[in-house]
C-alpha cells in the first residue's frame, strides 16, 4: 500500500498522458494511468487530461464505462482536476463538429473561441484570478501559463469562474466549484508555476 | 495577451549537446536534459532540440532524446532531425515531444505535412525552412535549401512557407542561411516576407548577436518567437536579461519576476 494518496490519470485514448504523469510525479504524487472504472473508484483523486475532439472523447469515456464512474465519484466529493479537454468535458454540451453531450457536472457549454486572432490559441498567456482557490496558492495574479486550444467554456454560473484570459476577447481559462477544478491551460507544460498548481492539488 | 517567445536551440549528437554551454549551476554541460532544465529555470519559453547524429543511427537517438526530455522538462519542446515519415514522427510524439520539426522530408514529400497534421494536429507540426538570398532585384527572393543547407531545391522560400501552411503546418521555423552565424542580426526582410505570407506563428532564426536584434525582428518583422543558440550557450546574455530587454522595449514577454514588471 502506498502511504500517500493515489491520483488516477484517466486514460481514454486522447493524447499523450506522459507529460501529465511525469509532472504529477515531480509534484510529489503517487500516480497511476488507467482506463479501468474500478481504478477511478479506488483512487483518492481524479485527473482528466486530454487533447483532441470533444465528441470522440465523450464516446471513449462512455464506451469504457468511465463517464458514469467519474460523475458518481465527483458528485460524491472526490477531488477532480481537469486539464484542457478535461475542462471542456465537465460541461453539458459542445458544438465542436456537431452537438455533443458532455459529463454535465457543471452548467454551461463549450464553443469555438470568438476572436479575430489566430486559432488555435497557442502559447504563453496570463490569467486574471477571480476568486480564492487552494490550487492557486503561491501563484500570483497575472501569471503566464501555456495554452493550446481552439474551444472555450461558457459557464452559466459566474460563481464557477476561477480565471479569465485575454486573447482578442476575454474567455474563461479556469473553473472551480467545491471539489472540482479545471484549467484550459496546461500546468504540466507551464514550468514552475504549473508544477506549483499540481503540488497544491496533490498535497 | 499572448507573449512573444524566446527559444534556445540545442544541437545534439549521439545524445550529447554539441556546442559548449556555460551555466554555473549544472554538472554536465553535455547532457541535453540537464541543460534544458537550466534554461527552463532561467525562463526559456520553449526549447528546440536538433538531432544531428549521423543519419543512419538517428532514428533511435531522436526517440530516446524525446523520451528523456519528457521525463524532466515541464515546458513545451520541439524535436527535429531526420524524421522521414509518419511513423518516425509518431514515435517521437508518443515519446513525449510536444512538436516535431521537419525540413528535408517535407520538401521532398510535402504530403507528409497533410497526413501528420490531420493525424496529430497542426499544433505539433513545425516546418523548418532554411532560406538563402538568391535575387536582389527587382525584389529580394530566397531559395529553400535542404540537407543542412547543402542542397538547393529551386523552391522559393516564401512560396514554400505558404504551401506548407496550406498543407497543415502549425508553425514555421525560419532560418536565414545568410545571417546564420554572422551575429549581425536576423534577416528582417526575409522574416517579414514570411510573416506577411502566412497566418501561423513564425519563429525567426539565424543571426542573433545582441539583444537589440531580438527586439528588431519582433517589432520590424512581426516574428512570434526568436530562436537563438550561441548568445545564450556561451553566456553572452541570460534568457532573463533578454526578456527584460525585450519587455523594456514594449514587447509582451513572460517574466519570471512576476506580472508587476509588465504593468
Amino acid at each position: 500500500m502506498a502511504d500517500k494518496s493515489t491520483n488516477v490519470i484517466v486514460d481514454y485514448g486522447m493524447g499523450n498522458l506522459r507529460s501529465v504523469e511525469k509532472a504529477l510525479e515531480q509534484a510529489g504524487a503517487s500516480v497511476i494511468v488507467s482506463s479501468e472504472p474500478e481504478d477511478v473508484r479506488r483512487a483518492d483523486a481524479i485527473v482528466l487530461p486530454g487533447v483532441g475532439a470533444f465528441g470522440d472523447a465523450m464516446a471513449h469515456l462512455q464506451k469504457r464505462g468511465l463517464a458514469d464512474v467519474i460523475r458518481e465519484e465527483v458528485t460524491a466529493g472526490k477531488p477532480f482536476l481537469g486539464i484542457c479537454l478535461g475542462l471542456d468535458l465537465l460541461f453539458e454540451e459542445s458544438d465542436e463538429h456537431g452537438l455533443h453531450q458532455g459529463l454535465g457536472l457543471l452548467p454551461g457549454r463549450v464553443e469555438l473561441i470568438r476572436t479575430k486572432l489566430k486559432i488555435p490559441h497557442i502559447g504563453w498567456n496570463r490569467i486574471a484570478v477571480h476568486k480564492e482557490s487552494r490550487l492557486l496558492a503561491g501563484v500570483p495574479n497575472g501569471s503566464y501559463f501555456y495554452f493550446v486550444h481552439s474551444y472555450v467554456v461558457a459557464p452559466r454560473e459566474d460563481s464557477d469562474i476561477l480565471c479569465t484570459t485575454e486573447y482578442g476577447c476575454e474567455f474563461v481559462s479556469a473553473v472551480e466549484r467545491d471539489n472540482v477544478t479545471a484549467f484550459q491551460f496546461h500546468p504540466e507544460k507551464s514550468s514552475s508555476l504549473g508544477l506549483q498548481i499540481l503540488r497544491n492539488f496533490v498535497s | 495577451m499572448l507573449s512573444k517567445r524566446i527559444i534556445p536551440c540545442l544541437d545534439v549528437r549521439n545524445g550529447r549537446v554539441v556546442k559548449g554551454i556555460r551555466f554555473v549551476d549544472i554538472r554536465d554541460a553535455g547532457d541535453p536534459v540537464e541543460l534544458a532544465a537550466a534554461y527552463d529555470r532561467e525562463g526559456a519559453d520553449e526549447l528546440v532540440f536538433l538531432d544531428i547524429t549521423a543519419s543512419h543511427e538517428r532514428r533511435e537517438t531522436v526517440v530516446d532524446l524525446a523520451r528523456r526530455c519528457a521525463e524532466q522538462l515541464f515546458i513545451p519542446f520541439t524535436i527535429g532531425g531526420g524524421m522521414r515519415d509518419e511513423s518516425d514522427i509518431r514515435k517521437v510524439l508518443k515519446a513525449g515531444a510536444d512538436k516535431i520539426a521537419i525540413n528535408s522530408a517535407a520538401l521532398e514529400n510535402p504530403d507528409v505535412i497533410n497526413r501528420c497534421s490531420k493525424r496529430f494536429g497542426a499544433q505539433c507540426i513545425v516546418v523548418a525552412i532554411d532560406a538563402k538570398l538568391v535575387e536582389l532585384e527587382p525584389q529580394k527572393k530566397w531559395e529553400a535549401y535542404v540537407h543542412g543547407g547543402r542542397t538547393p531545391t529551386g523552391r522559393d522560400a516564401v512560396e514554400w512557407a505558404r504551401e506548407a501552411v496550406e498543407r497543415g503546418a502549425g508553425e514555421i521555423l525560419l532560418t536565414s542561411m545568410d545571417a546564420d552565424g554572422t551575429k549581425n542580426g536576423y534577416d528582417i526582410d526575409l522574416t517579414r516576407a514570411v510573416t506577411e505570407a502566412v497566418n501561423v506563428p513564425v519563429i525567426a532564426s539565424g543571426g542573433a548577436g545582441n539583444l537589440d536584434h531580438l527586439v528588431e525582428v519582433v517589432k520590424e518583422a512581426d516574428a512570434d518567437a526568436v530562436l537563438a543558440a550561441s548568445i545564450f550557450h556561451y553566456g553572452t546574455y541570460s534568457i532573463r536579461e533578454a526578456k527584460e530587454h525585450m519587455a523594456a522595449a514594449g514587447i509582451c514577454m513572460r517574466l519570471l519576476s512576476g506580472p508587476q514588471a509588465l504593468a
